[in-house]
């Protein structure tokens, strides 16, 4: 018996799941997504979104090799999810060193400040896109027309939701939001590409349904509320859900592995404390967008999730017959 | 809709190459080494000496206390020596060494295959009957079974609960036994019955053994205290806890006994050794053991006296694959990596396992991503990688009171961790730690 056997502790089997195979799942959740983006924005969707990956890309790898000294773990696939998704979050027409300050905030402070993927409190796109919302306030908020209704190269107007707070009567049909021809960031243009990714990550198991439904369903039942009081389209729940970066926002940075919490009790309550402020940010704050505040305000309260509400024990409720 | 336990669980390839292999005896070799540890609790005093002839089913070990269990001998013959040799755990411990002559019973023991329904012993003389023939839970665990039979005074036994779930990947020995003693079991079941005085069994089969659900329900009828109960295919299936979850409804409380809700817990095996102890009077020296592997030539169920060495299984399924990397004794999830394969059967060997030199080995671990996953799994709704967290930072009273004495081991975390955390091997080690605490607590 010459062979040397290996000794060590169970299991002995894998299930072969690993980091990459999740993030690049994502990826393919968010194509339908991007490609939608190409088809409304053209090439500066994908100029934009090849541009923040790479930048988001090289600061991970510049800090892992040479400020961290370590091996970069470029290749697992998270630095691009989130270069596509920072990209998803801005206008069209962002100059390109803006968006490079952008992933550099993202990146760097965002995450591998923490200790990198796994260790973050705060979404790292969305912190990208928050710094720079507050940094360039006026380049983050002029919106291109997608081409196909520009009447000249470059016109910009207001997105759903800046109609909503500011023109109601201004606001576009809910056929043309939900396959996506409206104003706005590159990313939030069509909700049934958007869903469609959600199908996907469902199915692949890389998430569960728990954050993205529990933050729709909120902010529809909270807006449904409210439009009975007083039925204005700035109220109207159909219109909420399908504006903005909400389904953006639910779907992929809100079930972000690092910032949400471990339990499946802990990401309801999550979910209804995004959906909620939100929509307070909406209806009654000084932003016509709040899905990227409530987010990473609900990200903060993580940590608070995960201590105090924790799975169901097995054997906590004895049940007698 | 398919009963099943009702907080997390994994789906692992079935990877069951050996079903439908029906049950082949391995032949004798010249010497048996039979260990005189092969169950819980302490070991065998020696009973013989060198030189004494001994037949099948011959006293060698006496049991120690309540919590042990009889060994005899599997083969007829002469008691070489008792010396130390090394078993499944890597140690030498004692062990009786016996060169083989011939294949002869103890006159007492019954070896016609008929079927004997009958038995009018009380619940009393069963059990000690069991404790005699030194039968300990075949599934794994060698409980001795005696022991489990005797509840705690204040404790009654509602329901026997037959586990024939097999639910580790690769594994089909209790699969083959069902279809092959059908009857036997079922006898045994009936007696086990009258052990604990309950008049209602439940027999437990996961679905991926639809012939075996079928068979039994077709022989139950003569049995109607026996049903039949077809759970779904979920790991880990099997666990006591969880099985009595799936069948009952009822979750056995933290460090609490399944007979507090009524249960009594047996392996269709252990059910089927307590047929051939009490009817037969056939004690527990030999047992169905499946070698299987993927690069296996012959992975089969083999029926296999107690002190045959491993190499002799593996040689009967054609012998050590050349790209071997790991040899389990067990199955892929719970089962134990040996170090190497002279060592000889047991009571609790249900499984041979050979995985290629590539599956052998663990890939580097990363940091927590923080995916949930490991917590969605867990059947016991704990939080593994707080748990190796905590472990790490060596934090025992937070660790206690998350519970990490509830862990049953069953390896769903590491399996599913994309990170390849080492989660189980963190939690074993607090686990030791804390219940180090709590026994120091109470002196």
């Amino acid at each position: 018996m010459e062979n040397k056997l290996v000794v060590s502790p169970s299991p002995h089997v894998h299930s072969g799941d690993t980091i990459a195979k999740n993030m690049y799942g994502v990826l393919i959740a968010l194509v339908p997504a991007f490609l939608v983006s190409l088809y409304v924005f053209g090439l500066n969707a994908l100029i934009l979104t090849v541009a923040s990956v790479l930048f988001c890309v090289i600061t991970e790898y510049v800090i892992q090799r040479y400020m961290l000294k370590r091996i970069p773990t470029i290749a697992d696939g998270s630095a691009i999810i989130t270069g596509i998704l920072l990209a998803f979050n801005v206008p069209s027409n962002l100059p390109l060193w803006i968006l490079a300050i952008g992933a550099i905030a993202a990146i760097g402070i965002g995450k591998m400040s923490f200790g990198g993927l796994g260790n973050n409190i705060f979404n790292p796109a969305l912190l990208g896109r928050v710094f720079l919302l507050i940094s360039f306030p006026t380049q983050m908020t002029s919106w291109p027309l997608p081409s196909t209704m520009a009447p000249v190269d470059g016109a910009t107007a207001a997105t759903v939701l800046e109609n909503m707070k500011y023109n109601p009567e201004a606001l576009s049909s809910v056929s043309d939001m939900f396959f996506g021809l409206e104003s706005g960031s590159i990313g939030e243009m069509s909700a049934m590409a958007l869903l469609l990714g959600l199908i996907y990550m469902l199915w692949k198991r890389i998430i569960t349904w728990h954050i993205p439904v529990s933050i729709l369903v909120t902010v529809g039942l909270f807006t449904a509320s409210i439009y009975l009081f007083d039925p204005s389209p700035a109220n109207n729940p159909l219109i909420h859900l399908l504006s903005g970066g909400l389904l953006l926002g639910a779907i992929f940075m809100a079930t972000d592995y690092a910032t949400s919490p471990l339990s499946k009790n802990g990401m309801l309550i999550y979910g209804v404390g995004i959906g909620v402020v939100t929509v307070c940010i909406r209806l009654w704050g000084a932003y016509p967008e709040g899905v990227s505040f409530a987010i990473l305000l609900m990200n903060a309260l993580t940590p608070l999730i995960n201590m105090y509400v924790k799975p169901k024990r097995f054997g906590e409720v004895v049940k007698n017959v | 809709m398919l009963k099943t336990f009702r907080i997390g669980g994994i789906h692992p390839k079935e990877n069951k190459l050996s079903a439908g292999k029906s049950i082949e005896s391995i032949p004798i070799p010249s010497e048996v080494i039979v260990p005189l540890a092969q169950h819980i609790g302490a070991p065998c005093q020696p009973v013989v000496k060198r030189g004494d002839p001994v037949k099948v089913g011959t006293l060698l070990g006496k049991s120690v206390g309540f919590v042990s269990a009889n060994i005899h001998s599997p083969v007829s013959g002469k008691v070489k020596k008792i010396d130390k040799a090394y078993d499944s755990s890597g140690y030498k411990r004692d062990c009786v060494f016996i060169n083989v002559e011939n294949d002869e019973w103890d006159e007492s023991i019954d070896t016609t295959a008929a079927l004997v329904r009958d038995c009018s012993l009380t619940s009393k003389e069963i059990i000690d009957k069991i404790f005699a023939a030194g039968i300990v839970g075949m599934g794994g665990a060698t409980f001795p079974t005696h022991v489990k039979l005797t509840p705690p005074p204040g404790t009654k036994a509602e329901v026997l609960i037959i586990n024939g779930v097999e639910c580790e990947p690769y594994l089909t020995a209790d699969h083959t036994l069902m279809m092959e003693k059908t009857e036997e079991i079922l006898v045994g079941i009936e007696i086990l019955m009258k052990a604990v005085n309950v008049n209602r069994a439940v027999i437990g089969i996961e679905n991926n053994k639809r012939d075996a659900i079928d068979k039994f329900k077709q022989f139950a009828k003569s049995y109607p205290t026996i049903e039949v109960q077809s759970l779904k295919v979920q790991y880990p299936q099997g666990g006591e806890k969880q099985l009595i979850d799936a069948v009952l409804r009822r979750q056995v409380p933290s460090g609490a006994l399944p007979i507090s809700v009524g249960a009594v817990v047996q392996n269709v095996g252990t059910a089927f050794a307590v047929y051939e102890a009490v009817q037969k009077n056939k004690p527990l020296v030999e047992r169905v053991v499946t070698v299987t592997g993927k690069q296996v030539a012959n992975p089969c169920n083999v029926l296999s006296r107690i002190g045959v060495p491993l190499t002799d299984l593996i040689d009967y399924a054609g012998g050590l694959p050349e790209t071997t990397g790991k040899v389990v004794s067990g199955g892929p999830m719970m089962g134990k990596a040996i170090a190497r394969i002279d060592i000889p059967v047991t009571k609790g060997t249900s499984g041979v396992l050979i995985i290629p030199t590539l599956e052998a080995r663990r890939k580097l671990m990363k940091d927590c991503i923080k995916c949930g996953k490991c917590v969605n799994i867990c059947p016991m709704g704990l939080n593994p990688t707080t748990l190796m967290t905590l472990t790490e930072y060596e934090v025992w009273e937070k660790a206690e009171k998350e519970k990490i004495t509830d862990c049953i081991e069953c390896g769903s975390c590491s399996y599913t961790c994309p990170s390849d955390r080492p989660l189980l091997d963190y939690i074993r080690l607090g686990k030791g730690k804390v219940m180090g605490i709590m026994r120091a607590r109470k002196n």
